[in-house]
């Protein structure tokens, strides 16, 4: 796997690779590293995942250009996965399983967008395994990939000054679920009661980095 | 248990540690005081781990009441304070006895006004920390009056540092010093970053410091390009599409979409969360030669 260096500070590196599958991939191979497998791994203090990067923070800066070379010799040893859900390693986490009922405000205009009939959108977003490849926006926000193709719809031209807790949203590649009211331009298929943000619990997140999710009628 | 009570706050007052570290990765960003230094000052005066949580008071107008006694001390801008009226020092142990009044004035010079309690405020914490995240909206709501704070049990060592000297008076131009970022190259003159001397704006807060001057512009390259959401840590300068740059604080985005050209140092980051409005501060790269990678 290609991955590009780029400089975030004293104490960090960005990992720039080639799209969301890739970052898993990455994810991946450096949470079966820890905890301090390596020298080098062990000054890795954080690994945050997004849509085209990793941040990787150390404790100290003067690991930082070990921790370079690490990340350097494990992702030339990586191969890019050729599709996001299959190349999930079943051993770090269990299915999620989100209970949906499908009546989102634009469900019908995502029927017309994907020329999919409504029970063909719905057939499509609960017959794919999903994986959380990053969570932004808000705590809690994942943003989920490896879903059917054919639900790649744009985001709305206006967005919504307020959005439900548990809408199950699309937008461009990513599926998601809004963990708490807020604004948002996502195409709204359903909602869940699934207890997505509880600060009392941990981790808070029911939906983590590297997570496989699967949707299903409630 | 000892506690304060909350009569008034003025523009903002809020609790605040040293935030939460290591909960990006779920949407959480790290929170804590501003002025990280002047609160680890406090906890050094009072002799206590600089973990426990304290008060960041916005611009003074803050008046505390205690029950039972409580010690504290003020670190940060520096401004009045007067414990029933009467003056008491910046930068010492201060003893308040049950029922006395602590004032925080405007201050003279900075914005934020850190006070230390020895003990800690016992508020519940979100996780793992006691303080406010304004962005996310995450720990203790800012503070308002009749609020009650209890205080927690108070450290075995007693303090040992009588009074620390004041901050020295800056300089009319700040210097903030900067590492490179991931994206230097989006811009069609790096140059430009360091080569002004920019405004601090009033449109600035606990997520971002905006900086005004003349606009950077994007390279012809990237004109047209978005970029995907990339992970933020504080002091990234980020540069939108008004080409004004916002430099991220304590509450800054956990991802961001516009290019980051450039890193403030963490202890720049510290002065720079006492800068009011207007004060002009140059951009300048910690190490000659830094600006590409």
């Amino acid at each position: 796997m290609e991955v590009t260096l780029l400089p975030m500070g004293r104490d960090a590196v960005l990992v720039e690779v080639g799209g969301t599958g890739e970052v898993l991939a990455l994810a991946d191979a450096l949470r079966a590293a820890e905890p301090g497998a390596t020298p080098w791994s062990r000054s890795v203090t954080e690994v945050v995942p997004s849509a085209r990067t990793l941040l990787v923070r150390v404790g100290d800066p003067a690991d930082l250009p070990t921790v370079r070379e690490g990340l350097l010799v494990v992702a030339t040893d990586l191969d890019a996965p050729a599709d996001v859900a299959a190349a999930a390693p079943h051993a770090l986490e269990d299915d999620v399983v989100i209970p949906v009922t499908y009546d989102g405000a634009d469900l019908a205009e995502v029927a017309r967008l994907t020329g999919l009939g409504e029970d063909e959108v719905v057939r499509a977003h609960t017959g794919s395994t999903w994986r959380v490849g990053f969570i932004g926006f808000a705590p809690g926000f994942a943003y989920l990939v490896g879903g059917d193709e054919r639900l790649h719809v744009p985001r709305r031209d206006t967005p919504r000054t307020a959005v439900p807790a548990g809408s199950v949203g699309l937008a461009g590649e990513f599926g998601g679920i809004y963990p708490r009211s807020s604004p948002g331009g996502w195409q709204l298929i359903g909602r869940t009661d699934a207890p997505l943000w509880d600060v009392d619990r941990d981790p808070p997140a029911l939906l983590v980095p590297g997570a496989t999710v699967r949707f299903e009628e409630a | 248990m000892p506690s304060l009570e909350v009569l008034d706050v003025g523009p903002q007052v809020l609790v605040q540690d040293l935030g939460r570290p290591g909960l990006a990765a779920l949407g959480v960003g790290r929170s804590g005081a501003a002025d990280r230094a002047a609160h680890r000052l406090g906890a050094r005066i009072l002799a206590q781990d600089e973990t426990l949580a304290g008060l960041e008071v916005l611009l003074g107008g803050c008046r505390l009441r205690t029950h039972g006694a409580v010690t504290v001390a003020v670190t940060g801008a520096e401004g009045p304070v007067t414990v029933d009226g009467r003056a008491v020092g910046w930068g010492a142990p201060v003893r308040l006895e049950d029922g006395q009044t602590l004032q925080l004035g405007a201050p003279t010079t900075g914005l934020r006004t850190y006070l230390a309690v020895r003990g800690g405020l016992d508020v519940p914490e979100v996780l793992g920390s006691r303080s406010r995240d304004m962005l996310a909206g995450l720990g203790p709501e800012p503070l308002q009056p009749g609020d009650v704070l209890p205080v927690g049990r108070p450290p075995a060592e007693p303090p040992t540092v009588d009074q620390v000297a004041p901050p020295a008076e800056s300089p009319t131009a700040l210097a903030l010093h900067l590492t490179p970022g991931p994206r230097g190259d989006w811009l069609a003159d790096l140059e430009a970053l360091t080569a002004q001397v920019w405004t601090v704006s009033d449109r600035s807060d606990r997520v971002g410091t905006r900086l005004t001057g003349q606009a950077l512009t994007r390279a012809s390259a990237y004109r047209d390009r978005e970029l995907p959401s990339e992970p933020m840590v504080r002091g990234c300068v980020q540069v939108p599409a008004d080409g004004q740059p916002v430099v991220f604080g304590a509450d800054h985005p956990v991802t961001g979409g516009y290019p980051v050209v450039a890193v403030v140092q963490p202890t720049d980051m510290d002065r720079l969360g006492q800068l009011s409005p207007g004060t002009q501060v140059r951009l300048t790269w910690a190490q000659p030669g830094a600006a590409r990678p």
